[in-house]
């Protein structure tokens, strides 16, 4: 089945990776900008890894008939610096209107710092001044409550905000109700150990139903595995749950809300010509 | 969707499995406190923490694991905003 990965960090993977994903199906993913392990020392460290992200991973996925899109931001770990933010956030708008760029993310929270709602706030900013969706990351084991309780707060205050074009991923059992209810996306990361594995995000499919929601791998330097949506796909099958709604999920659900960007030009692997014909 | 006793006989073992990993993780962490020393007061909390946890599996209902989530979370402050003056 095709599908499409909405959150992977493929400037961590490596080349026999892409590969691999083509071979499972993988036709488009999305790759916002996250933090490298380290914390970077400039803008320019920022202005580098944007290059990156729309000049040089497009090409790699091409290379396996894999169509890359990607976010823009400073993350929310970095964001403690509030002055390196500020020089970031300003540089952004050199690349939005880059072709593979679907809006700004993965914003978000860390460790639920004064500092890091600031930088977050002054990114929605930003994303309402250019017109941009937004893709949001939510806290990690213990302070994934608060924390999403907390963006939630920033966004529903904001009503200059479509909601429908915001994605609030990384949700569990404890925060998909919310994010849902008030009617945002949201994104299950199938990460082993600190995040959700993909028989629970099917028992959430299952208690939430297919809409707004997506499946993830958020693969990246960390333990992870670039092919957890394929096992995502497979816990389906095996408990008897239509193609469809497989299908829909991880899918048609991600193009439903990439679409909604301008600079989403996905074209379904059918849709060519049949040169036999 | 399967039925229940369905999905009881497809995840047994593999929860089997599972708890078994739990039964010997507690018995490795009593096996050193026995040979070496107590857990320190930290350790101590996390240690209890665990016990709470499987208090909450053998609880009834359809959301023990949200309920596990939240109980290894912080507590949402609603004033958070007032707080940190933003």
């Amino acid at each position: 089945m095709d599908y499409i990965d909405p959150h992977i960090h493929m400037v961590s993977r490596t080349t026999d990776d892409y590969a691999t994903l083509a071979r499972m199906g993988c036709v488009a993913m999305s790759e916002p900008a996250f933090w490298a392990g380290f914390d970077r020392g400039s803008a320019d460290g920022f202005r580098d890894y944007f290059r990156q992200l729309t000049e040089v991973e497009p090409k790699r996925a091409a290379q396996f008939g894999i169509q890359h899109f990607t976010w823009l931001c400073i993350n929310a770990k970095e964001a403690e610096n509030v002055s390196l933010s500020r020089d970031v956030i300003a540089m952004i708008p050199e690349f939005i209107h880059c072709k593979n760029v679907l809006g700004i993310g993965e914003i978000g929270l860390n460790k639920n710092t004064k500092n890091e709602a600031t930088v977050f706030l002054e990114h929605l900013d930003l994303a309402v001044k250019f017109e941009q969706q937004i893709l949001i990351h939510t806290p990690h084991l213990e302070d994934k409550y608060q924390g999403t309780r907390m963006i939630l707060d920033m966004l529903c205050d904001d009503s200059r905000l479509d909601r429908t074009r915001v994605l609030v991923d990384h949700v569990e059992e404890h925060t998909i109700d919310e994010v849902l209810d008030r009617g945002f996306w949201a994104g299950m990361t199938l990460y082993p150990i600190t995040k959700c594995t993909p028989a629970r995000a099917v028992d959430m499919i299952e208690r939430f139903g297919g809409e707004r929601l997506l499946a993830n791998s958020a693969g990246d330097w960390g333990p992870s595995k670039p092919t957890a949506v394929p096992d995502l796909i497979f816990e389906m099958r095996r408990r008897g749950h239509s193609e469809s709604l497989i299908r829909k999920v991880v899918y048609e659900n991600p193009i439903e809300f990439f679409s909604q960007s301008p600079n989403f030009s996905f074209t379904p692997r059918d849709a060519g010509s049949d040169p036999a014909s | 969707m399967h039925t229940a006793t369905q999905i009881l006989e497809n995840e047994f073992l593999e929860v089997r499995a599972k708890l078994l990993e739990v039964a010997a993780t507690l018995d490795r962490i009593d096996r050193s406190v026995a040979e070496s020393a107590p857990l320190d007061t930290g350790a101590q909390s996390s240690r209890n923490r665990v016990d709470e946890a499987i208090r909450i599996l053998l609880e009834e209902g359809p959301d023990r694991a949200e309920q596990l989530q939240r109980f290894f979370s912080h507590e949402y402050e609603k004033d958070w905003r007032r707080d940190m003056e933003i």
